[in-house]
C-alpha cells in the first residue's frame, strides 16, 4: 500500500491559519446574504444594523481582527484519508496545537473553561478543540472547521420526535426553537438542522449544517423546499436584525439528514449567529 | 441620534425612550457572567463590593485581546439574559444603566422601573466596529478572570439603542 507522509507541523500550521482566517474574514456567502438582507429590510433600524454589520466585517478584514469578540469554541469535522501517516507527532495533538497558536498568536479570545460545573477555570489557549474524525479512503485530509460562539449555541435544542409527528412535527419543533431564541442569538441567524440518526448524530448533523454555506441547498429537493419554507416562516416572526424588529431574522436554514431507527425521528436545531464562521481546507 | 454623557442623571434616563438611537460618551464599567456571580455572592453575604457601582452603567462584554497599538480588542455585547438572576440586586445598589444584547426577564424590567434604570442594546457581532469607540481600558477588579474581569472603559460616541426604557417600554421584538 502506498502511504503519504504528512508532517505534524503542516497540520498545525494549516489549522492555525484556518482559525485565524475564519475569524478575520467573514465568508463571502455570509457577506452576500447580509447585503441582500440590507436591500430587502423594511425596518429602518434593521437596515441600519445590517449596514453596521457590513461595516464591521470590512474593519475586521482590513485590520485583521476578529469580526466578533466571541471567537468561539473550535469545532472540526475531519475526513482522514487512510493512506496518510503523520510524522513527528500525532494528528490530534497537531490539531490542538494549531488551535492553541491561532488563539494565542492571532489575538482571539480564549473562551474555554476546564471543567463545566466546578472549576470553570479558563484554559487560556482555547483548547481543547472538538474534533470529529472519520476515516475515508484516500491520501488526503479534509478539514471543515467552525468556531462557535455561545450566544447562539445556548439557544440550540434537540428533540426525540417519533415517526407519527411527521413533517409537521419537524417544522413545529424547528420554528418553536427559533421563536424561543428570539432576539438573543444575534439575528439574522443561520439555522442548522440535523434530522435522523441517533441522539448525538442528530446534534452533530445540526452542527455540520451550520458550517454549510448559506448559498447552498440540500441536494434532496424535498429538503431543499423545506429549507426555503422554514426560512420564509422564520422571517415572518419579526425579530429582525439584532432582534430590534424587521423581516430578516435568518439568512439561511440548512438541513442535513441521516437514516434513523424505525421508532425514531430525532431533530436537532443548532442556531448560529450571523457571524457564521466556517472554513474548509484539504491537505 | 441622541448624544448622551456618562454618568447618567435621572433626568436623562427619564427622557430616554425605547427605540432611541444614542451615542454614549464617558466612563462605564464592564462585567459578565463570572463577575456578576462574584458580585452577587458578596451582596448575599452583606459584604462590600470591589467596585462602587452606584450611578454606573455596566457593559456586558468579554473583549478579545488587543492587538499591539489597539486600546482594546473587538468588544461587542454578550447576551444579557444570563445576567438577569443577578441584576435586580445590582440595580437596588444604584446601578443606573446596562448595555447588552437580547431580552430581559420581567423581574429585571420591574426592578428597572422601580430604580429608574435604562437598558441599552448594542449590536451583537459588530465587535470590531464598536471597539473603535472604546478609547481607554483599565482593569478594576477580578483580574484573574481575564476577559471576564471588571474593566473601566472610556468611550466616545459608543453606538447603542434604548432597548428597554426606565418606564418598562421595550423595542425588542417578541
Amino acid at each position: 500500500m502506498e502511504v503519504r507522509k504528512i508532517q505534524a507541523s503542516v497540520i498545525t500550521d494549516t489549522v492555525k491559519k484556518l482559525f485565524m482566517d475564519m475569524n478575520y474574514f467573514i465568508g463571502e456567502d455570509i457577506l452576500t446574504a447580509l447585503k441582500n438582507a440590507q436591500e430587502t429590510e423594511t425596518s429602518p433600524t434593521g437596515k441600519n444594523v445590517l449596514a453596521q454589520l457590513i461595516e464591521n466585517h470590512k474593519i475586521a478584514s482590513e485590520e485583521e481582527v476578529p469580526v466578533c469578540q466571541d471567537t468561539g469554541m473550535a469545532v472540526l469535522f475531519v475526513e482522514y484519508g487512510d493512506k496518510v501517516i503523520i510524522e513527528n507527532g500525532s494528528f490530534e495533538e497537531a490539531v490542538q496545537e494549531g488551535v492553541r497558536r491561532a488563539y494565542i498568536d492571532g489575538y482571539l479570545r480564549k473562551s474555554v473553561v476546564s471543567d463545566p460545573v466546578f472549576d470553570r477555570v479558563n484554559t487560556k489557549d482555547n483548547t481543547p478543540a472538538i474534533i470529529y474524525t472519520s476515516i475515508v479512503s484516500g491520501d488526503k485530509i479534509k478539514i471543515l472547521a467552525g468556531c462557535k460562539g455561545f450566544g447562539s449555541e445556548n439557544m440550540s435544542a434537540i428533540k426525540m420526535l417519533t415517526p407519527s409527528a411527521g413533517i409537521e412535527g419537524v417544522k413545529k419543533f424547528i420554528l418553536d426553537t427559533v421563536k424561543y431564541a428570539g432576539p438573543n442569538p444575534c439575528p439574522p441567524i443561520v439555522v442548522g438542522v440535523g434530522i435522523g440518526g441517533t441522539f448525538e448524530k442528530a446534534a452533530m448533523l445540526a452542527k455540520k449544517a451550520t458550517l454549510r454555506p448559506v448559498d447552498t441547498k440540500n441536494p434532496d429537493e424535498r429538503y431543499a423546499v423545506l429549507e426555503d419554507e422554514l426560512l420564509t416562516e422564520i422571517n415572518k416572526m419579526g425579530f429582525g436584525p439584532a432582534g430590534l424588529g424587521g423581516i430578516n431574522t435568518a439568512i439561511g436554514v440548512n438541513i442535513e439528514t441521516f437514516p434513523t431507527h424505525i421508532a425514531g425521528m430525532p431533530v436537532a436545531v443548532n442556531i448560529c449567529c450571523h457571524a457564521a464562521r466556517h472554513k474548509e481546507t484539504e491537505i | 441620534m441622541k448624544k448622551i454623557n456618562l454618568p447618567l442623571t435621572d433626568d436623562v434616563i427619564n427622557e430616554l425612550k425605547a427605540g432611541d438611537s444614542v451615542l454614549i460618551t464617558g466612563s462605564m464599567i464592564t462585567g459578565r457572567d463570572a463577575a456578576h456571580k462574584r458580585l452577587y455572592e458578596l451582596i448575599e453575604k452583606g459584604e462590600e463590593l470591589p467596585v462602587n457601582i452606584k450611578g454606573e452603567v455596566i457593559y456586558y462584554v468579554g473583549p478579545a485581546p488587543a492587538k499591539p497599538g489597539h486600546a482594546v480588542g473587538p468588544a461587542g455585547p454578550t447576551s444579557s439574559y444570563r445576567m438577569d438572576k443577578y441584576t435586580p440586586a445590582l440595580l437596588d445598589r444604584g446601578l443606573k444603566g446596562m448595555i447588552g444584547k437580547g431580552a430581559r426577564n420581567q423581574e429585571v424590567i420591574d426592578s428597572m422601573i422601580k430604580n429608574n434604570v435604562v437598558y441599552f442594546a448594542a449590536i451583537g457581532g459588530a465587535a470590531a466596529l464598536i471597539s473603535k469607540s472604546i478609547k481607554k481600558v483599565e482593569v478594576l477588579a477580578y483580574e484573574d478572570l481575564g476577559t471576564e474581569a471588571i474593566y473601566r472603559f472610556e468611550v466616545e460616541d459608543f453606538p447603542a439603542i434604548v432597548a428597554i426604557d426606565s418606564h418598562g417600554n421595550s423595542v425588542l421584538a417578541k
